[in-house]
């Protein structure tokens, strides 16, 4: 069967006013850093340069952690919850309301499609802060006791994939809570961390309360390090996730890592369905999700027609402009991310795996990796065990529900799990034994700010969303 | 002298050693060390714990895992009873033991070991309802039946204080174990008898060997080699001296421990315990599945 050949059906991005160049979120207003550090965020579909940002330095920092102290003790911790739960709703409403700009700026600077920005990670964002806004008054009943207290200060630093709803996991049940933030957001997406700085100032958010610096590694590690940062929330590589373990000290901690999840598919599955699950899986965001399918068990004896299948599904996957409504892959977000990404794969052939990519044409700028399916992959394989952080699927397979149990928790992560049956005690029988944080049953990917997410193992600890998340910011 | 004393009778002493898989091996090195009273008297020679013991009693514990956190919740707390009750036979015994381990009058030993034995009960109440307490049923926006359940973490090694010689180790250990996780506790460095005798009462009760490992000697010793120990899931830092705490977080940072540090509380073990030690041995897992027809 041929491909349907779609017109372009692009987003306009007249609904984006990109400024030239961007300071630093403190204290309620965007001020210039003190060194002289910029530097430059592009798209990664066309490396076109949108805007230049500051670089903040350890001084920015501890400007912006004295203004979140301040804004601790005068404001935010003394304020009734209710109170703080109106700022909430307010946040959740604007994100709402300037949905579409943020879905655009997200795309372009994070190079995902804007299916995707639009349909799941601005309305996710929105809910996020819309479900702990209704906690804010309420902690008391939340189970940690009859007067839970804010920690303080959290110092939070999160990842390119989602950037604004990892934001969103980080600041709402922060600020729920009674704590204030400096957030830093990655180097490569720092442009709706800022317009979401000015929701803050939309909404009338007192100064401090939320301060946004932008920067790479050392700005992380200055934010990380400030004595003045009660509690550190990290989302990220599971080697920078141990770093932070051992720079926190006495602080309470919440790491969210990486993973290798294994999605298990097993004889009696739907397989179109669990064909849509496995695509869903690993090629959601370009694979950049750290609880991302990226090792796919299936039952051996379904193995022809589950791959048979899965191919044919593959080549109608549409890779491209970010901004087309019409596209399911958009772009790698870095050099350095499609450098990782080939080097992988390149090792997984080395290593005598067989590689197959989705015939697709990679547009000539920008960063572009084909979906890609490696099979005949071993558990000793490099693509087997180390995350790629990309779209590229590994295969292997199994033959009892022990083995498939035994090799999905054959690695040091356990974020996320999958698995396709239709058969309920087995559901229940193997949801038990994965070492995962998550388990999507007949379905892969879900979120919702209702329910705990977060790893095993070296996946990090501590759990985002639902009742759950609160713990990370109270004194319990 | 004693034998113109014919009433007088030499008593048989006991052999303290370490506790490992449901046995009770000498330290492997061959160590002993010797143990005294508060005023400085003999009163045994306790076995000096190495590396090689205490990855002795991780690969135990790594063992028992799967049959003591697969067990029913209902099992685990009668099991856990079931200490509470040897315990309470053996009253006498723990009280003249703490008695001399801590040099504390008699009505104060007594009262520790009637906490500990309390406490023990406590905690064995818990292991069906953790998950009630902890777990929840989220109302996620879509068709979806989704759960959060809290599951053992899996090998804890727990420094257990130094001052409280029982009602202090079961406060650390009984935590841990309720839920399926499985235990190397380090007892206190100079007063370990008692904790040895518990050991004894665990290896009658029906606690399967391996779910609790008790080992005795240099806490500065044996905890570095826990903490960087790769198949050990959590550490409780309650034990260790001030100075060392940080290097042994900064360690166990190597596999991404749950580290429990002690709180300012638990220098009175008598005190009603609070539900963050048991949450710090639990994972979360949350389950997703559709609804429909």
């Amino acid at each position: 069967m041929g491909k349907f050949e779609y017109a372009p059906a692009p987003e306009s991005r007249d609904v984006v006013a990109l400024r030239e160049s961007y300071g630093l979120f403190i204290d309620g207003d965007f001020v210039p850093g003190q060194g002289d550090g910029v530097f430059k965020t592009i798209s990664p579909a066309t490396e076109e340069v949108l805007a230049e940002v500051t670089e903040a330095s350890p001084a920015d920092v501890d400007r912006a952690v004295s203004a979140a102290r301040r804004a601790y003790e005068r404001t935010w911790s003394v304020m009734p919850g209710r109170e703080r739960a109106k700022y909430l709703f307010r946040i959740a409403r604007i994100i709402q309301e300037r949905a579409r700009e943020l879905a655009v700026l997200e795309s372009l600077d994070n190079g995902k499609p804007i299916r995707e920005s639009r349909d799941v990670d601005i309305p996710l964002a929105a809910a996020h802060f819309f479900y702990y806004a209704g906690w804010a008054d309420k902690l008391e009943h939340a189970g940690f006791g009859p007067d839970p207290r804010p920690l303080g200060v959290a110092g939070q630093v999160i990842p390119w994939n989602f950037p604004l709803l990892m934001l969103a996991w980080k600041i709402a049940p922060a600020l729920a809570c009674g704590n204030t933030v400096v957030l830093k957001p990655a180097e490569t997406t720092p442009l709706t961390a800022l317009l979401f700085a000015e929701i803050c100032q939309q909404a009338d958010l007192p100064p401090g309360v939320v301060n946004i610096v932008t920067g790479a590694g050392p700005t992380g590690r200055a934010l990380v390090a400030h004595p003045g940062i009660d509690k550190i929330a990290f989302t990220g590589s599971t080697e920078v996730g141990k770093e932070i373990a051992r720079a926190a000290g006495r602080r309470k901690v919440t790491l969210e890592l990486g993973g290798k999840a294994a999605n298990i598919v097993f004889a009696d599955a739907p397989v179109d369905q669990a064909v849509e699950g496995i695509v869903n899986g690993i090629f959601f965001n370009q694979g950049h999700v750290c609880c991302a399918g990226s090792r796919l068990l299936v039952q051996e004896s379904v193995y022809d027609e589950v791959l048979a299948s899965l191919r044919r599904r593959l080549t109608t996957l549409r890779l491209g402009d970010p901004l087309d409504k019409n596209t399911d892959v958009g772009a790698i977000n870095s050099p350095a991310q499609l450098a990782k990404i080939r080097e992988l794969s390149d090792a997984g052939e080395a290593e005598g795996a067989e590689r197959w990519s989705a015939p697709c044409e990679l547009p000539v700028k920008g960063f572009w990796f084909p979906p890609t399916v490696f099979t005949g992959v071993s558990p000793a394989h490099r693509i087997a065990r180390e995350e790629i952080f990309g779209p590229v699927l590994s295969v292997l397979t199994f033959r009892t529900p022990a083995e498939a149990v035994a090799k999905a928790n054959n690695t040091p992560y356990g974020l996320s799990a999958g698995v396709w049956t239709d058969k309920g005690s087995r559901i229940l029988w193997m949801a038990s034994r994965l070492r995962a944080g998550v388990v999507w049953a007949n379905t892969f990917n879900k979120f919702d700010p209702t329910s705990p997410f977060g790893g095993y193992k070296e996946s990090g600890y501590g759990r985002e969303g639902g009742r759950h998340g609160l713990e990370a910011y109270l004194d319990v | 002298m004693s034998e113109t004393v014919p009433a007088s009778r030499l008593a048989v002493r006991k052999t303290y050693k370490l506790f490992i898989g449901g046995a009770f091996p000498r330290s492997e090195s061959g160590r002993s060390y010797p143990v005294t009273d508060h005023k400085g008297n003999f009163l045994a020679n306790a076995a000096m714990a190495s590396r090689k013991d205490a990855r002795d009693a991780v690969t135990a514990a790594r063992k028992a895992v799967a049959g003591w956190s697969g067990a029913t919740a209902y099992n685990r707390g009668q099991v856990l009873y079931r200490v509470a009750e040897l315990l309470e036979g053996r009253r006498t015994q723990f009280t003249a033991e703490v008695r001399a381990a801590e040099g504390v009058g008699a009505r104060a030993a007594e009262s520790a070991v009637d906490a500990t034995i309390d406490r023990w009960v406590w905690y064995a109440g818990w292991a069906d309802k953790i998950s009630q307490v902890r777990g929840s049923a989220n109302q996620v926006a879509g068709p979806y039946y989704n759960i959060s359940l809290p599951e053992a973490t899996g090998v804890a090694a727990v420094l257990a204080p130094q001052d409280s010689s029982l009602l202090g180790l079961v406060s650390v250990v009984a935590p841990a174990v309720v839920s399926g996780n499985t235990v190397i506790a380090v007892a206190s460095e100079s007063r370990p008898l008692p904790a040895v005798t518990l050991s004894e009462v665990l290896a009658t009760s029906d606690v399967p060997g391996g779910v609790i490992n008790i080992l005795t000697g240099r806490t500065a010793e044996i905890a570095p080699w826990l903490a960087s120990h790769m198949d050990v899931n959590a550490i409780d830092l309650t034990g260790a001296a001030d100075d060392a705490a940080d290097d042994l977080a900064d360690a166990a940072a190597d596999n991404l421990k749950r580290v429990i540090r002690p709180r300012t509380a638990d220098g009175d073990w008598t005190g009603s315990p609070s539900l963050h030690r048991m949450h710090a041995y639990l994972e979360t897992k949350t389950v997703w599945h559709p609804t429909g027809i």
